[in-house]
């Protein structure tokens, strides 16, 4: 994995040394990002304006901002499930950075699959597809033996507090805070270099919000680079180094 | 270049109506790229032509380097029984009708070059089980299938060769939602399993989400977007695209 190649410290990063570890694992350049609504006559919606973010392996920052200012659609550009009008995404992927923003569809698949992760606020549900399997999965699409991928799946789950009894079940049936800790084992299984986490403890107990700071905690002394949402403010206290502000559109301009 | 198929300034017109407008494709190995539009815009005629089934009045589509409708009928033949698998929306356009569900799935074998019945049998026997049909009804003929089984048998049959590419015709078109949703998981797993390419053809945009890496769309013989499939879906550039999505239910 490449963030283990880059010969970090073990310790966790202080905020203000993020930019003497070298370069970051995620890092945007004057991104901008517009809606264009052709149903409704062809109205422009500014969300972004020049965002310059960058986060270091190690390091986790929460975005900040009132709702509605844009914080899901960056966190959406730099996964790029969104394009961005103008500006760059910039991964550090196998060695290398690769502009989200441009890069092929295949390109993108390949760096989503090793490096960049993303825990949405909603699972998307496979029918018929079990709860230990979706887990597993992307973990056996970077090469981990099945075996391998089902036992650290079903691991990952059990430590969420998803007894065993659920993991060969589809989660479609499950709670609302159930299905979210399938997204977050789902996220949180491959060690992924670089991690986006959309609101990962909206609907959990206080038990699990638990779980889910002491996986971040880990992941940030594994090396990982997280960008996050936290409307939770103690969650967000206890796990970010630094908040990003996103403003919105009519304040910043 | 790593491309197992591409095509470039396809054009083909029936009369006055355009079906192809300079169209230009590419397929890598193991990417599964999904065609979507509404009736008429020329997603299937695409699916034909770069198939080798139907000629383009312009253009041209290279398999491996090869000119697909320059080869000959009978190369042509040969790449649809080895590397080539085609599923047809109505199975019975893929299937035979009198002879067995086994001998179905055993037919292509034997076609790309399978002699011993024993291996065949078995074989067809774990296809059968693959794609969730009981291999008691391994002797049954296809026309005592209902739809969905029907398919399920013409899925097996194009996969037992293991091609590296396998054109879909909207492949779950005709079948109850229930159906369809057993069927695309089955073809997703297939596919991730196999590491198939595949192109598919569905006006079902929540099926082409669950299946496809990427994806065109096609209005009036043109692709008028492409990209990732879920930037496409999520956040569609162009003004037909986002009447697409913005028809569709919860996709």
């Amino acid at each position: 994995m490449s963030h283990q190649e880059q010969g970090r410290p073990t310790q966790p990063a202080a905020p203000d040394r993020a930019a003497a570890l070298g370069p970051h694992a995620i890092r945007t350049e004057g991104l901008s990002k517009d809606f264009t609504l052709h149903l409704q006559g062809g109205i422009r919606i500014p969300v972004l304006r020049g965002v310059d973010l960058a986060v270091a392996p190690g390091e986790c920052v929460a975005l900040a901002g009132p709702s509605g200012a844009g914080k899901s659609t960056l966190m959406r550009c730099l996964y790029g499930n969104y394009g961005a009008g103008s500006g760059h995404v910039w991964v550090r992927h196998d060695g290398r950075e690769v502009d989200i923003t441009s890069a092929d569809a295949r390109e993108v698949r390949a760096v989503r699959r090793d490096t960049l992760g993303y825990v949405s606020q909603f699972l998307r549900v496979i029918p018929r597809v079990a709860t230990q399997q979706i887990v597993a999965e992307p973990l056996m699409a970077r090469g981990v033996g099945r075996e391998e991928a089902m036992a650290h799946a079903a691991a990952l789950l059990k430590r969420l507090n998803l007894p065993a009894k659920l993991h060969g079940l589809p989660p479609a049936t499950f709670s609302g805070g159930e299905q979210q800790r399938v997204n977050l084992a789902r996220g949180f299984a491959p060690g992924y270099p670089v991690l986006l986490l959309d609101e990962p403890t909206a609907s959990l107990d206080a038990a699990n919000r638990d779980v889910v700071v002491a996986l971040i905690a880990e992941a940030k002394r594994a090396g990982t680079a997280i960008i996050g949402i936290f409307h939770d403010t103690e969650v967000r206290d206890r796990v970010a180094d630094r908040l990003f502000e996103v403003a919105p559109m009519q304040d910043a301009a | 270049m790593s491309e197992l198929l591409t095509a470039e300034g396809l054009h083909l017109h029936f009369g006055k109506v355009a079906a192809l407008d300079d169209v230009a494709l590419e397929i890598h190995p193991g990417e599964v790229v999904a065609i979507v539009g509404e009736s008429g815009s020329g997603k299937t005629t695409l699916l034909r032509v770069l198939a080798g089934l139907m000629p383009p009045q312009q253009g041209q589509v290279l398999y491996a380097g090869e000119d697909v409708h320059a080869m000959g009928e009978a190369a042509r033949r040969r790449l649809m029984r080895s590397d080539w698998g085609f599923v047809h929306q109505n199975p019975r356009d893929g299937l035979r009708l009198r002879v067995s569900a086994g001998g179905n799935v055993g037919e292509r074998l034997m076609a790309a070059g399978a002699r011993h019945y024993g291996n065949i049998r078995a074989e067809a026997t774990e296809w059968l089980k693959r794609v969730e049909i009981d291999p008691a009804r391994i002797d049954d003929m296809p026309l005592q299938f209902s739809g969905g089984m029907q398919q399920r048998l013409q899925i097996a049959r194009t996969l037992v060769t293991r091609p590296k590419l396998v054109f879909m015709d909207e492949p779950t078109g005709g079948l109850d939602v229930s159906v369809q949703a057993r069927l695309l998981d089955l073809i997703r797993a297939l596919v991730a399993d196999l590491g198939l390419a595949v192109l598919i053809v569905t006006h079902d945009i929540a099926a082409a989400r669950l299946l496809a890496h990427r994806m065109l769309v096609m209005r009036r013989g043109q692709v008028v977007e492409q990209g990732l499939t879920d930037r496409v879906l999520d956040d569609p550039q162009h003004p037909y695209t986002q009447l697409l999505v913005s028809s569709v239910l919860a996709a």
